[in-house]
């Protein structure tokens, strides 16, 4: 096996295990002066006043900005890349601080001050009045004529409507004997909960701003916060260094813009924000809930005649990643189970909620849970298993998808779900569960997605890569796409090493923390790309060094280039297999050399014109106690085709995550609001359920393996695709389990004691 | 940082009075792991503390000469846990206290800290509840006993006389309570770790010397009202009746004539009664199994 399929232990693993890696907290200069936001304690309105005196008098506060003191220049957030297409670009309605706030915990000043304590003195002294509007948290409520208008420019809420349509569902469905089945399927508000919340700080140097902030975007955040300050792109540089991870969040400028103006607020001196974890909640990003409207027209065999989806996103507050998010969903349902007769609608609605932006999945775990639940139905309204349902809908090998031009080259749904059957014991179990009875019973379910590896023909994909050949024969290498904890920079290593013929993947320095002014300009870590597009300048420019490498040795050696190799970190001839020097001594005479020094380096940029479909599937065993409306995981099997696996140990690491972010979006996690208020319920680790380790079995990660014709080392998406899958397979095994089909998540218990005491299993 | 006018730390019981007398709007702190986070949120912002962490006299379980079981406040979760004289005679306390927070916070945490919170929820408190706990405070003027259902006044506020210099320095079980008893406790909560209580019930009995009928049987809840609280109406009618599956779906349906939860959006009234019940019949079971009883 080469370097690209080992499951090397990650570059950054000792560091990280010791202690030793640096977030931008630890590399905060400690007289840094802090910054605290006083978030809008209602959920729609306008600030009227603001009386800061008292908050002021308080010792070390250094000045206190408010609402009515930032420049009128409304900007937009979401981490896409800029798109020079005035009708494709991102929205622009955010400010710096607000006036007219939205939602319970919008920003509305901004105290700095010399340490912690006074920040937060101040926060609490200042008095804000308000002049309150009414307020709407549900989509549809928003969407209807009289309600709460939370932007001027977007009447009844929309942000935005889009349809997709295939043959004609009107007549379709006029074929007699069809069998309808349909279901309203509702997701909802969870956020990323990464380890490190999102913090920056911010100073001036030279007349320059420098930003250094936890990120998943950095040259993307130089761009914005240019915009947001009237600043030309060039005044900023934005530094990213480790990060404890970011699931989307941090694909979003967050406190970057509003951490930079108030630098420039104090002369230019370095301040610093860090939000807390129950601002992370509240006043960062969400998740979309967006509630599902499915029906479907089946023929007695099971097969589709046609099918109808209406999707509605919960947008919250401001535009953020925006209608992309439901987009992906809508156009996800007739390629997972293409039919000939679909018609689509998306609609993406301002709500007085936290700002929904990208999160891991972009709209797929709840395309997923309600076309899985609702598949799930349908196999049973014609009488067919689930299993048997899924094999003869889903999209088969030799799809093809007319947009993105993506090929379905593999049986992977075929092959995925066979082998997670073997491993769980599906059919086993499926006959072992059927027609209990008892207040304990068990279940077991399956549910399938696919998944868009990047954002080509949607939005530009390019990565450029800078390698840079050292005296000692090792290589460092630089790519704008960020490690953010998911081992990206370990696989970049791995394909560095084999395209040049290194002796080991740590001859490879990756340089980890982008710098704007030093990095080549990338657009960070997000959809499930990274390895993906990376590989692509990563390939084209080791070849470039290597043929860089080879030309100097031609000139040394007086071998004809094709008759060379690097192999093993040395300068081989192929025609013999003689070593001719190794990589080092080469070198070291390049730049020693009295008559022709030489920096041996390379850089490319590679425009990425395709994009790959992922796979895979979850199977999901239960234990519902029904009296205590409790679920109990008893096994979770994750199966993957995302091509050919550059390190085994890693990707089996990502799905783990990816699963038990999933089982929390099938079980437990959800934001709660005050239905009389708008004020966030639970916004802290105790009152948001995350799962825990208690709360899963063994992780089960599995692969399939199938090589991806369009990739430059036959691999493709599986940062995302981990978590679109479990929510509706224990769903599914819920259901299996007591009969009663749950259509909303998270299953929590006191959705259980609703829905078994309708179903009659609950009777006191 | 946390905002904290002062810190005073006492090193014993006298010295801890003193401080509480000289300073009477301090906040006592023990493990911190209740306080430190309500000064986080500003609910205690800017206040003085005590720390009591380092009386280490009140620290640790030992039986006095009455054979009453005694908890120093300061012992924490994990040693009750682990405690040999919790685990031989009460080990339900020892179980119910492993169900408080995660490992850390069990490490930190206190039973006196626990009680003194007030909160319904306290894992340890339905338990002592249910064993007829008695609560050691002691003031300028010695020590004062009080049966644990008098400590506890209303949500949040316990019987402690700050005037007098009062701070909780003991837990007793009495021997009358513990002797030939089992018990069991279920923790309901959303997740298995790092939770709140839905609601919390602990139930023990003693049985008969035969094993056929209830001796004596006591349930109370954490979570079923503003305080823990027993459930009288279940134990009068259980106590002498025989073992059948009947009598202790009976009991089970009888707690519903005391508790009282309210309706939340961490839970509503009609799921918090509905597990009650179920609690109750699952806990009296295991109880009974405990004591070598048949179902």
């Amino acid at each position: 096996m080469g370097i690209v399929g080992s499951s090397e232990v990650r570059v950054d693993a000792f560091d990280k295990a010791t202690g030793r890696t640096k977030y931008y907290d630890d590399l905060a200069p400690k007289e840094a002066l802090l910054v605290r936001v006083k978030h809008s304690t209602i959920a729609h309105g306008f600030v009227k006043s603001i009386d800061k005196t008292e908050a002021e008098k308080i010792p070390g506060v250094v000045k206190i900005l408010t609402c009515f003191d930032v420049p009128d220049i409304p900007f937009p957030t979401a981490g896409h890349p800029w798109s020079m297409d005035p009708h494709h670009q991102d929205v622009r309605d955010r400010h710096l601080l607000n006036r007219h706030v939205r939602y319970y915990g919008d920003d509305v000043c901004a105290v700095i001050a010399e340490n912690e304590v006074a920040a937060n003195q101040a926060v609490r002294a200042i008095q804000v009045e308000y002049e309150e509007l009414p307020f709407v948290l549900d989509v549809q409520e928003a969407m209807q004529d009289g309600a709460p208008q939370l932007h001027e420019k977007y009447p009844n809420n929309i942000l935005n409507h889009t349809t997709a349509k295939a043959g004609d569902y009107a007549e379709a469905i006029k074929e007699p004997g069809l069998i309808k089945v349909e279901g309203w399927y509702d997701t909802p508000t969870v956020q990323h909960s990464h380890i490190e919340n999102h913090g920056c700080f911010c100073q001036e140097e030279n007349g320059r701003l420098v930003v250094t902030s936890s990120t998943q975007i950095p040259h993307i955040i130089r761009r914005i916060v240019g915009q947001a300050l009237g600043r030309p792109w060039g005044d900023i540089r934005v530094i990213k260094p480790y990060i404890g991870g970011g699931f989307g969040n941090k694909q979003d400028a967050l406190y970057e813009p509003l951490c930079a103006w108030c630098c420039t607020q104090v002369g230019g001196r370095l301040v610093k924000m860090d939000c807390s974890r129950e601002e992370t909640f509240v006043s960062n990003r969400v998740r979309h809930a967006i509630r599902i409207y499915i029906i479907s027209w089946l023929h007695k065999d099971g097969t589709i005649a046609a099918k109808k989806v209406e999707c509605f996103s919960n947008q919250g507050a401001y535009a953020s990643h925006g209608h992309s998010i439901v987009a992906k969903a809508m156009g996800s349902f007739n390629q997972h189970y293409p039919c000939p007769n679909f018609e689509g609608d998306a609609y993406t609605v301002f709500t007085n909620r936290p700002v929904a932006g990208a999160m891991r999945g972009y709209g797929m775990p709840q395309a997923s849970f309600a076309d899985e639940s609702h598949a799930e139905e349908c196999a049973a309204a014609v009488g067919m298993t689930p299993l048997a349902y899924r094999w003869q809908n889903l999209m088969k090998k030799g799809y093809v998808d007319g947009f993105s031009h993506n090929e379905l080259y593999t049986d992977s749904f075929r092959e995925c779900l066979e082998k997670g059957m073997q491993a769980i014991g599906y059919e086993e179990k499926l006959k072992q569960y059927q027609n209990q009875t008892g207040p304990i019973r068990r279940g077991i379910g399956m549910a399938t997605f696919w998944y868009n590896t990047a954002v080509y023909p949607i939005s530009l994909e390019t990565s450029s890569c800078r390698l840079q050949l050292n005296l000692d024969g090792t290589v460092n290498l630089q790519v704008g796409e960020t490690e953010i904890g998911q081992g990206a920079d370990t696989a970049y290593a791995q394909m560095c090493a084999e395209v040049m013929g290194l002796s080991d993947y740590k001859k490879v320095h990756v340089l980890s923390c982008q710098d704007t002014d030093v990095t080549p300009t990338g657009l960070g870590a997000y959809a499930s790309r990274q390895t993906f597009t990376a590989g692509f300048s990563i390939r084209q420019t080791a070849e470039m060094l290597k043929k860089k490498i080879l030309d100097y040795a031609c000139e040394l050696t007086r071998q004809a280039t094709y008759n060379m190799d690097i192999l093993d970190s040395n300068i081989v001839r192929t025609t013999d297999g003689r070593v001719l020097m190794s990589l080092s001594e080469l070198s070291m005479t390049a730049q020693y050399n009295p008559v022709h020094s030489e920096h041996i380096t390379a850089e490319s940029t590679y425009t990425i014109r395709n994009n790959a479909y992922s796979f895979g599937c979850t199977f999901a065993e239960v234990e519902v106690d029904i009296p205590m409306c409790k679920v109990k995981l008893l096994n979770i099997v994750n199966v993957h085709d995302c091509g050919r696996l550059i390190n085994p140990a890693l990707a089996e690491a990502q799905v783990h995550g990816g699963m038990s972010m999933g089982i929390g979006y099938g079980l437990s996690e959800q934001l709660l609001f005050d239905a009389k208020t708008g004020r966030p319920l639970n916004n802290n680790l105790l009152d948001y359920k995350l799962s825990t380790f208690m709360d899963h079995p063994d992780l089960d990660a599995e692969f399939v393996e199938n090589y991806e014709p369009t990739s430059a080392y036959g691999t493709k998406a599986l940062g995302e695709p981990p978590a679109c899958s479990p929510a509706p397979a224990i769903r599914n095994a819920i259901r299996q389990a007591t009969g009663v089909g749950i259509d909303r998540c998270p299953i929590t218990p006191h959705v259980l004691f609703a829905e078994f005491t309708n179903a009659g299993l609950i009777r006191d | 940082m946390y905002d904290m006018k002062a810190l005073y730390e006492a090193y014993s019981v006298e010295e801890a009075v003193r401080l509480r007398l000289e300073h009477p709007e301090a906040q006592i702190i023990a493990g911190g792991t209740d306080v430190l986070v309500q000064m986080r949120e500003g609910r205690r912002a800017g206040k003085e503390l005590i720390s009591i962490q380092k009386i280490s006299s009140m620290r640790g379980v030992t039986i006095d000469e009455q054979e009453n079981i005694r908890i120093g406040s300061l012992t924490t979760f994990s040693h009750i846990t682990h405690d040999p004289i919790i685990v031989e005679k009460i080990n339900v306390l020892g179980e119910a206290v492993d169900m408080v927070g995660g490992p850390q916070i069990r490490n930190a945490g206190t039973i006196g800290g626990n009680t003194c919170n007030g909160v319904t929820s306290a894992d340890s408190a339905s338990t002592l509840f249910a064993w007829d706990a008695i609560i050691e405070l002691t003031g300028k003027n010695g020590k004062r006993y009080l049966p644990i259902k008098d400590f506890y006044i209303k949500a949040g506020t316990v019987d402690i006389n700050v005037a007098e210099g009062e701070i909780q320095t003991a837990i007793l079980i009495p021997k009358a309570s513990y002797e030939n008893t089992k018990g069991c406790y279920l923790k309901y909560g959303m997740r298995n770790a790092m939770e709140i209580a839905t609601t919390g019930c602990s139930v023990n009995c003693r049985l008969s010397a035969d094993k056929k009928t209830f001796d004596r049987v006591r349930i109370a809840y954490g979570v079923a009202g503003p305080v823990p609280m027993r459930a009288p109406a279940a134990e009068e009618f259980i106590g002498g009746k025989p073992i059948t599956m009947e009598n202790i779906e009976e009991f089970s349906r009888k707690v519903l004539e005391n508790i009282n939860p309210r309706d939340s959006w961490r839970a509503s009234k009609a799921f918090r009664l509905h597990i009650a019940v179920e609690m109750a019949k699952r806990c009296l079971i295991e109880s009974v199994k405990r004591c070598g009883g048949d179902v």
